[in-house]
């Protein structure tokens, strides 16, 4: 797998009239490291999130990959997962569908995600928060894929569903030289996966 | 003070048309909690731990059913007994600060609760006396400027304890943070005086210090006589309180154990599950395990966690076979509680 930069620059953004949260802000991930990032409710961490991942646009500054600004089309090789499972997939789509939208997963994957074939056929309105999230992370674990942002992605689990995701994820991540921002709340978490952890409060202003 | 005895709980839903599908979400539960001792339910989000905290205050949707039976200071907890107790002595801090209504200013909220429970729920306990007094006041028709003073007074009190300032009597929910939403959520549950308080998933997605300091809240409570069911995902965080620990899998309790035996390789715990959940926390092992936790719809022959135990695996056949055969009930085991045939 190509290597492969992902830079944020200086931005500014708000909701709305809101005040600004994010001013004056920096980031750079680069393919294969696995990067934390920590700070207390309300300050813009899922914003940023968001804006990597192009969902949103900043006022001012840019999200560059490779130099180049995030395709507007096709597969988004930023590919974000976030914390309500429930809330990010189609109620109406039977989850075969939800989990082939973007590429086909490989059974090896689903495997070591522990998705049941059985699963496959049901609507998520059957199926537990936890048992969706595992769909949610596997529909974002293309090779297309270049960076993660995993958003809160374990926090409403069990600690042993917890475990057994990010071990997929992270063993994924290794093989297609992937880079992973892990953003939570959990000290002893980010302590485990991640090369450097960010700390939100103190960069931001 | 309150003991739940093999709990079951499904709930009947519509599939097609007219074709009906019962969901099975408790099954054979068992617990009990004393006084001052805070007891922690912790599982994973969305096994319906949060049901079981509304089966024991009775708001649960009519297409529920319910069976085994429920005790409150020695007595049967009766829907009736559960009307007139809710909110006063057993109060509720519920788990999302949406629960506060948008267009009633905190004050008048928390006093609302306060009312509740000093008019009623006190006269009724205590009976006799005071409640000839109170008859006799209410001819006079003073009781209501009294009560109206009483109340803010009681409602100024908690404001004192718990670091809200008078002014944000007159504020309205979205004016006020996330972290005084939830002292306002924990005053209007402390302001009558309960003797149980349930507490569900009162931290999700709060940064540490703001965790901290409503896990506090409730140990001072706890400290000072009231019965406390903290329902969690977060196992850590149940520990930095928790007296004892009801570990939930699959729709039912499987262990109960002391908060001070989940240590080093949780080797004093008793059931594989909870010594498997301790070992996944990332800043123990992080080891995970195979599989998933079945649904209660459709449990697995015997032994709920059989597919995924270690014990049962390692042991000879003979014990295997009883394993996938023979669902455990609960029994004590080492001043704890366990539901397994080869736990020791």
């Amino acid at each position: 797998m190509p290597f492969c930069d992902l830079k944020l620059k200086i931005f500014f953004f708000r909701y709305g009239k809101g005040p600004w949260i994010l001013e004056d802000y920096d980031l750079e991930l680069k393919s294969g490291e696995v990067v934390g990032l920590s700070g207390p409710s309300g300050i813009g961490k899922s914003t940023l999130a968001r804006i990597l991942a192009g969902y949103v646009l900043p006022y001012k500054g840019s999200v560059r990959l490779q130099g180049k600004d995030l395709p507007r089309k096709g597969f988004n090789p930023v590919q974000l997962v976030f914390q309500h499972p429930e809330k990010a997939v189609n109620p109406r789509w039977q989850l075969e569908k939800t989990l082939n939208e973007g590429w086909t997963p490989d059974e090896e994957l689903l495997e070591s995600l522990g998705i049941e074939k059985a699963w496959l056929k049901r609507w998520p309105n059957e199926l537990s928060g936890g048992e969706l999230q595992r769909f949610c992370v596997a529909r974002a674990l293309s090779p297309a894929t270049r960076f993660l942002i995993a958003d809160e992605m374990t926090t409403m689990l069990d600690a042993i569903t917890q475990a057994q995701l990010w071990h997929a994820v992270l063993e994924r991540a290794e093989k297609n030289n992937m880079a992973v921002l892990v953003i939570s709340h959990d000290g002893p978490l980010l302590e485990r996966l991640c090369h450097r952890i960010i700390d939100f409060t103190r960069t931001n202003h | 003070m309150l003991e739940v005895n093999n709990l079951s709980l499904s709930f009947t839903q519509y599939q097609r048309g007219l074709k009906q599908k019962n969901i099975q979400v408790i099954s054979d539960l068992s617990l009990s909690i004393q006084e001052g001792e805070i007891l922690a339910v912790v599982g994973s989000s969305g096994s319906g731990k949060s049901l079981l905290a509304h089966a024991i205050l009775g708001i649960l949707p009519k297409n529920a059913s319910l069976s085994g039976r429920l005790y409150y200071g020695g007595q049967e907890l009766t829907a009736k007994r559960q009307k007139e107790l809710r909110g006063k002595e057993i109060a509720f801090i519920p788990q999302s600060v949406n629960f506060l209504d948008p267009l009633m200013q905190i004050g008048q909220q928390v006093r609302t609760s306060s009312q509740v429970g000093s008019e009623k729920g006190i006269a009724k306990g205590k009976g006799g006396e005071k409640e000839k007094d109170r008859d006799r006041d209410r001819e006079k028709g003073r009781v209501k400027d009294r009560a109206k003073d009483k109340g803010r007074e009681k409602q100024r009190k908690i404001f004192d304890r718990y670091e809200l300032d008078y002014d944000v009597e007159n504020y309205y929910p979205f004016q006020i943070s996330g972290g005084m939403a939830r002292r306002v959520l924990v005053a209007s549950a402390v302001v009558g005086g309960p003797k149980l308080i349930i507490a569900d998933e009162p931290t999700p997605g709060l940064h540490h210090e703001v965790v901290k300091e409503a896990l506090g809240h409730l140990r001072e409570l706890a400290d000072e006589g009231t019965a406390i069911m903290l329902i969690t995902h977060d196992i850590a965080t149940a520990l930095e309180v928790a007296d004892r620990i009801a570990v939930f899998y699959a729709g039912t309790i499987v262990e109960i154990a002391w908060a001070s035996e989940f240590t080093d390789h949780g080797d004093k715990l008793r059931h594989p599950y909870t010594k498997a959940l301790w070992m996944a926390l990332p800043q123990n092992g992080f080891l995970p395990i195979l599989g998933r936790q079945p649904s209660p719809s459709e449990p697995p022959p015997g032994c709920l966690f059989q597919p995924r135990c270690s014990l049962s695996s390692k042991s000879s056949s003979t014990n295997n076979s009883s394993c996938s055969q023979e669902a455990p009930v609960m029994r004590e085991l080492r001043s704890g509680k366990v539901r397994c045939h080869f736990a020791t």
